[in-house]
């Protein structure tokens, strides 16, 4: 989610980003509510044709299921030890098809579609005191901010390496804290400047 | 026109602008100062994100505590670290933002993002992530965002301090082609040589105000 979308051409990115969420949600329940190894490869075999659909680059595409592959064998085994092998085949298809289904709505949706579809969605909340708007800006920011502070995070290892610091959970803490407090202080004053209303 | 009346600030008990009295008419005015001599502050004053402790900051005869959000329509903010400015991830969605604020219908808004990524070189890197930019491409982001909410000034406070001089260059390119009248707080004393008129504040007060050559030396000569 950290701001990945790759423009392409498809009928995939051409699909409204409040669809997109719906069958993402809506193929969560279904993979989540069934043990059947044949629907579970279907599944499966749906989500490659979607990504395909999409013309994606292979090597995108490559770089964020890559890691996923590490953590589906260790669910494998252990589901495997504890219970049986068709159990862990089921846990590691569950796992596989929700992450790639939702790393395809990352790679061919916007996040500002992402973010209109989600204010739309929780206007109704508003009687109840929910600030869609606030909500969806706060999913934007987030998105926004995570290789900003990660940056930062690397930015400040290095630094205690270069004094000598090797590992310290402290030492990286509390510089980054106070980096990340005031960046909060001028990023709320940068909203201002830029004509948000929060109401 | 921006007008500071008498203007005061404090930080608790610790003063840090005392009395200034200015009116800002050029179309490019340079901010100098040593750290801590308040030139942060007064930047903030002059669009509403801070409000003087005692006197009055108008722009365009609206005063900043009364209707401060009418004051940053008029007068835009670029902040020395881009990455606390760009609130979207990628570039398009970043530029789009200022926009929506303003309520513009989306004709509008599509038009405007072309018109700023087009003028500010940005147009290949549209649906690039904002945090894969270089530094001076960022800044660039930052004043496009800016500029495309048309406001009449636009208020720099060190935009070229994280910078490498190829980029420097650009962002001084950049400010010097602005239609609106720009007021830039800055280290960077090249970046003032034609600017219409240089302030040097001294421990929250003006030191020396008029041409650059003079006011310039006048803060050398302080600074040594």
């Amino acid at each position: 989610m950290l701001g990945l979308y790759v423009h392409r051409e498809s009928v995939v990115h051409a699909l409204p980003a409040g669809a997109k969420l719906l069958l993402l949600f809506g193929a969560a329940a279904v993979v989540l509510l069934s043990k059947s190894l044949w629907l579970l490869g279907g599944a499966l075999g749906a989500s490659a044709l979607l990504f395909a659909l999409a013309r994606l680059p292979l090597r995108t595409v490559a770089e964020q299921v890559r890691p996923l592959l590490a953590i589906a064998l260790v669910f494998f085994v252990v589901q495997a030890a504890l219970d049986s092998v068709e159990a862990g085949l089921v846990t590691v298809g569950r796992f596989l098809v929700l992450v790639l289904l939702a790393t395809l709505v990352t790679l061919t949706t916007r996040v500002s579609d992402m973010v209109e579809t989600l204010e739309r969605a929780l206007a109704w909340l508003r009687p109840l005191g929910v600030n869609a708007g606030k909500v969806s800006l706060m999913l934007a920011l987030t998105i926004r901010l995570v290789p900003v502070l990660l940056a930062q995070a690397q930015e400040i290892r290095m630094a205690q390496r270069a004094r000598g610091v090797e590992r310290s959970a402290v030492a990286l803490l509390v510089p980054l804290m106070v980096k990340t407090l005031r960046m909060a202080d001028d990023l709320a004053d940068a909203l201002e400047a830029r004509g948000y209303d929060p109401h | 026109m921006i007008e500071l009346r008498e203007v005061s600030h404090s930080f608790g008990e610790r003063p840090v602008l005392s009395d200034v009295t200015l009116t800002l008419a050029e179309r490019r005015i340079g901010i100098v100062g040593a750290n801590g001599s308040g030139k942060s502050t007064f930047a903030r004053l002059l669009n509403g994100l801070l409000l003087p402790s005692r006197g009055a900051v108008l722009v365009d005869g609206i005063d900043t505590r009364r209707d401060a959000r009418a004051v940053r329509r008029r007068v835009g903010f670029v902040f020395q670290d881009p990455d606390v400015q760009i609130v979207y991830p990628t570039v398009e969605e970043d530029l789009a933002f200022g926009l929506k604020n303003l309520r513009l219908d989306k004709g509008e808004i599509a038009r405007r993002v072309d018109a700023a990524l087009e003028r500010f070189g940005l147009a290949t890197l549209r649906r690039q992530s904002a945090h894969v930019l270089s530094g001076g491409e960022k800044q660039l982001l930052a004043i496009a965002g800016v500029l495309a909410m048309e406001p009449a000034a636009i208020v720099f406070d060190e935009p070229t301090t994280l910078l490498d001089l190829r980029n420097r260059r650009r962002i001084a390119a950049a400010i010097r082609d602005l239609p609106q009248r720009a007021v830039v707080v800055t280290h960077d004393l090249d970046l003032l040589a034609d600017f219409e008129r240089v302030i040097a504040l001294d421990k929250g007060r003006v030191l020396a105000d008029g041409a650059p050559a003079e006011v310039i030396d006048a803060y050398v000569r302080r600074m040594s």
